[in-house]
């Protein structure tokens, strides 16, 4: 295509298409961006922050920043690398994530995350907030405990299923995600088939009877960090 | 109390055609008239607005000033903002606990009166404040909080309250019946007189780009604390292509310590209303709008006669000035508690009758902004500014200040000093003269900008007021002798931890964290080894966080820390490896009062 | 020259973490040329007997006692490792952290379902540790050297992590050795 332009990622040229985001860009280079909030096919959230880069020296989210010609983008320093872990950390501290028993464990992005960045326990306090699980509906459940607020589950029942199932309530410290009825889930029109069931990162939204469907050792990122397949697809 | 709560909404819907974008104003007329927005109220405005219920939700419960449990036909909330807690904000808060038998966050058992703190409420000059209901009550003491129980206690309403104001009709009486203005200084570009349409008249002489070249020429930055150049904004505006374009007059000053554009709005709303049509000519834009935080709800009225002054005059409707083809006209948007609203984005987000949440940037609002279209949100004071600047034109205005900073400043200012209130100076003043100008030579710190911007003490007293040096939004607020800067701190932690709007990781759980340890050293509990702890955490917060609330909210530590830091020390106690912050009695409590016998201490 | 010393404890764990130690398998006589067990349910030594190199710690703090022995390896420990998801986070056991202390004893004594206790009284003998409002990972009351988590830790985590801090090296745990799960 004529209209695409260069930039570099950490001093590599890299090739960026108009209306693509760095992240998006970095991608098709083979350049993986850790992200917790960003899912392909939906838009972009720049929630988590932890797809943050610097670009031209000022600190932006990959996942929703637009590459551009020239741009210098550093993503993989040291200084960077460190601010990702602190944010993954408070993710940890500010819910209830109990890994032992969690169906979602061995595949959950943000474990993967915090093993790929060599968190073995975060430096802050845990808060042991009180959340609520809600199993009313026949099919899916939502354990509050284990939710990030990262939106994915609201973006693609919105955008994808055309339902608009879930959405932000509350605010600050207490912002969680809602169902679209008074008397939750089950009274929504979610369905098994919906997009939004299988976008959550961790296990905060699950299908019932299903879980620990994989044994220890065989599940997705048990020996293979997250972003080493898209590297290796790159190189 | 209406007794339909359906035909009730139905009605209200039906005055906004049924338009989604006007959730705010529907459910804040459900708040008033009922008390809180029900379960069944919020299936209700769905319906009848086309929206999803979850929507509803997240706003009724995104909003300080909306509920979904009930409360009382009466809220009493008192500001608990610094500058009204060092002026006795704590003892008023206890008298009216003592005087409604409840404590704060409680509802008198008849359901009638319910007691709630709220953060500043831009009355700092005259605190402690409180609104009950729309009504502000200030220099609050004890023995007038007593007095204000038991007048509710007893059935009154809350303009019997100021029976002067409620007795007068007339509405910019009425708000100087309530508030005083207390301008110490009056300077040539606010408040000097104007009279309306004159720079109107002006701009419609000359092109729209002319406007914008003059208000480019002046060097305007914005007055709202972030100083982009007000011109450059207009021209982007300007140029972003678009089939409609919207002006915004961001009167949400939520900033603790600022009290400005309350000010303002009740002294030359004129002078607003004219900056912002001839905003509106050099964008070309035909619908303004005015975002009034809900604390300022008590403005309203003048602010509606005003306009209302000007569309029988010609300045505003078809044909602004008797020139065809430039219709403009401005509504008010009441905001509904929430400080995030401020930044511009979320501001619009809210306007539209969203959640206040920022948006990702880029796209900025001059491009992609109200309803999706080209707009300029632009100060209060900002449209003051320009509206001078057009009139007397740029050489005029520029003139006074520095080079980079011109023009003159509002400076709302509070706190431990002998003339508090509003004073325009001109940009380039210094600190130490600002604190002779308002009697708080022996300040040990002055807080420039509110808590998100900068803290000094005296060794920084020379420095200047300029965008170039220290950059204000308008909030001075000044401590003296005997405060304790990391109480200050904790305070201003509590502030951003209600504000922020969970959107974001850092912000969301960092300022949670911030807090966490600054209320653990003010509670003697510190280790010296917390003080990096801190000083990291708040760099990531201010580095990671997506918009202007996250990357501002650790400055009270951070300069705390940096220009105060004996103060911090003067709490830490040593580390022996066990951690202070564990209260072993407090962890105890429970299990000893379940079972009934004393822990063993070995 | 005496041998380093090691102490080991489990507070509110299930000793799983100490299990996962002993299939360090052959490695424990290597083990044992290396250190002494001081305080440990390994050699059961209830008191220290000297200064130890490293301590480590199974299990969160639920009740007083656990927060006097933690205090106590941290008095006489070099460096203290909080072993397991347990030490690091709280574990199982801070699953009560959302729930009132009463209801817990309630639903534990009296009401759960699996409960037979016909005069429904709660256990609240003198000699029974006074319980936590709240399950605490080690860091909230002293402060951590290492973190070791896992539910429990591989042992070659295990092994990595105690040789590492004998030789005063930072342990350094491989993609497979981290683990919290």
């Amino acid at each position: 295509m004529s209209d695409t332009f260069r930039f570099t990622i950490d001093g590599v040229e890299v090739t960026g298409t108009p209306g693509q985001t760095i992240l998006q860009a970095a991608e098709a280079a083979g350049i993986w961006i850790p992200r917790l909030c960003y899912l392909e096919g939906l838009v972009p959230g720049g929630a988590c922050r932890v797809c943050t880069v610097k670009v031209q020296g000022r600190f932006q989210a990959a996942c929703a920043f637009p590459a551009g010609p020239g741009l210098v983008v550093e993503n993989d320093t040291e200084e960077i690398r460190e601010l990702r872990k602190q944010v993954v950390e408070m993710l940890f501290v500010e819910g209830n994530h109990f890994c032992m028993f969690c169906e979602k464990s061995g595949n959950c992005e943000l474990q993967a995350l915090a093993y790929r960045l060599g968190i073995a326990s975060p430096r802050y306090p845990y808060l042991f907030p009180v959340r609520q699980v809600d199993a009313s509906h026949p099919d899916v459940f939502i354990d509050g405990n284990r939710c990030i607020q990262c939106g994915r589950c609201i973006r693609a029942s919105r955008d994808v299923d055309g339902k608009g199932v879930f959405g932000f309530v509350e605010r600050s410290r207490d912002t969680r995600v809602g169902v679209d009825a008074r008397t939750g889930l089950g009274g929504t029109s979610l369905t098994l088939d919906d997009r939004a069931v299988t976008v959550c990162p961790v296990g905060a939204i699950l299908k019932k009877r299903v879980g620990f469907a994989v044994p220890i050792g065989e599940r997705l990122y048990d020996h293979r960090p997250i972003g080493t397949d898209l590297e290796r697809r790159g190189a | 109390m209406p007794t339909d709560l359906a035909v009730f909404i139905q009605d209200r819907a039906r005055e906004h055609g049924g338009d989604r974008t006007r959730l705010l104003d529907v459910v804040r007329a459900v708040q008033e008239a009922f008390g809180h927005v029900s379960s069944e109220a919020m299936d209700l405005v769905a319906q009848a607005l086309s929206v999803r219920r979850v929507e509803v939700e997240g706003v009724v419960s995104y909003y300080a000033f909306l509920s979904r449990e009930p409360k009382g036909q009466v809220v009493i909330r008192l500001s608990d903002c610094p500058s009204c807690r060092i002026h006795g904000m704590e003892a008023v808060g206890a008298a009216f606990e003592e005087a409604l038998g409840i404590r704060f966050g409680g509802t008198t058992p008849d359901g009638r009166i319910t007691l709630e703190h709220t953060p500043c409420i831009g009355l700092c000059d005259q605190g402690p404040a409180a609104l009950v209901n729309e009504v502000p009550i200030t220099r609050l003491t004890p023995g007038k909080a007593r007095e204000v129980s038991r007048l509710l206690v007893a059935g009154r309403t809350p303009w019997d309250l100021a029976p002067k104001a409620r007795d007068t009709a007339d509405p910019v009486a009425r708000v100087h019946a309530l508030v005083d203005s207390n301008i110490r200084k009056e300077g040539l570009v606010v408040f000097a007189p104007m009279p309306p349409g004159q720079a109107v008249r002006k701009a419609l002489a000359g092109t729209p780009e002319a406007v914008i070249e003059e208000v480019k020429a002046s060097r305007l930055c914005g007055r709202g604390g972030a100083g982009f150049p007000a011109g450059l904004k207009w021209e982007f505006a300007r140029k972003a292509p678009g089939d409609a374009k919207y002006v915004i007059c961001n009167a949400d000053e939520g900033e603790p310590g600022t009290f400005k554009d309350r000010v303002i709005l009740t002294e030359n709303p004129d002078l607003v209303f004219e900056g912002m049509t001839l905003a509106a000519y050099a964008i070309g834009a035909a619908e303004g709008i005015v975002y009034l935080r809900a604390e300022y709800e008590y403005l309203r009225a003048h602010l509606e006669a005003v306009l209302a002054r000007r569309r029988t005059e010609g300045l505003l409707g078809r044909a602004v000035a008797g020139r065809a083809g430039f219709d403009f006209d401005i509504r008010i948007q009441v905001g509904a508690g929430a400080y995030i609203c401020g930044e511009e984005s979320a501001l619009i987000e809210s306007a539209e009758g969203k959640r206040g949440v920022p948006r990702n940037r880029p796209p900025f609002p001059v491009t992609v902004g109200y309803l999706d279209k080209p707009t300029s949100v632009n100060n209060v004071e900002t449209f003051c500014c320009a509206a001078r600047v057009v009139d007397t034109g740029a050489s005029c205005f520029s003139c006074v200040g520095s080079i980079r900073s011109t023009g003159t400043k509002l400076l709302s200012v509070s706190g431990d000093v002998a003339r508090p209130g509003i004073y325009e100076v001109q940009f380039g003043q210094s600190i130490r003269e600002f604190l002779e100008m308002v009697g708080g030579e022996d300040a040990i710190a002055v807080q420039v900008g509110g808590p998100s911007g900068t803290c000094i003490g005296p060794a920084e007293f020379e420095r200047h007021i300029a965008f170039e040096d220290l950059a204000t939004g308008g909030s001075m607020m000044v401590f003296g002798p005997g405060r304790d800067m990391v109480q200050v701190a904790a305070w201003f932690m509590d502030f951003f931890v209600h504000e922020s709007c969970g959107w974001c990781t850092p912000c969301r759980v960092g300022n949670v964290l911030i807090r966490e340890r600054v209320q653990r050293i003010l509670a003697g509990r510190g280790v010296p080894a917390d003080v990096a702890y801190l000083e990291t955490l708040c760099t990531t917060v201010k580095k990671m966080s997506r918009c202007g609330l996250g990357q501002t909210s650790p400055n009270p530590v951070v300069f705390g820390l940096k220009n105060f830091r004996p103060a911090w020390e003067a709490h830490l106690g040593p580390d022996d490896g066990l951690n202070p912050a564990f209260d072993m009695d407090a962890a105890l409590a429970d299990a000893v009062r379940i079972a009934g016998r004393e822990p063993v201490h070995p | 020259m005496d041998k380093p010393k090691i102490a080991t404890a489990s507070l509110a764990g299930c000793f799983g973490c100490h299990m996962s130690l002993l299939d360090i398998d052959e490695r424990i006589l290597k083990l044992i040329e290396l250190v002494d067990f001081d305080k440990s349910p390994i050699d059961d030594l209830k008191t220290f007997t000297g200064r130890c190199r490293v301590g480590l710690v199974e299990g969160g703090c639920a009740n007083q006692e656990n927060v006097e022995v933690l205090r106590d390896f941290r008095k006489h420990c070099d460096v203290l490792v909080a072993l397991g998801d347990c030490a690091t986070m709280g574990g199982l056991p801070a699953m009560r952290n959302g729930i009132p202390l009463r209801e817990c004893l309630e639903e534990a004594y009296r009401d759960g379902l699996t409960v037979h206790n016909p005069s429904g009284t709660i256990p609240n003998d003198p000699e029974i540790p006074l319980l936590l409002d709240k399950v605490r990972p080690l860091s909230d009351v002293v402060k951590v050297d290492v973190f070791l988590p896992g539910c429990p830790p591989p042992a070659d985590a295990i092994w990595e992590a105690v040789t590492a801090l004998l030789e005063g090296r930072a342990p350094n745990l491989t993609y497979d050795q981290l683990k919290y799960d």
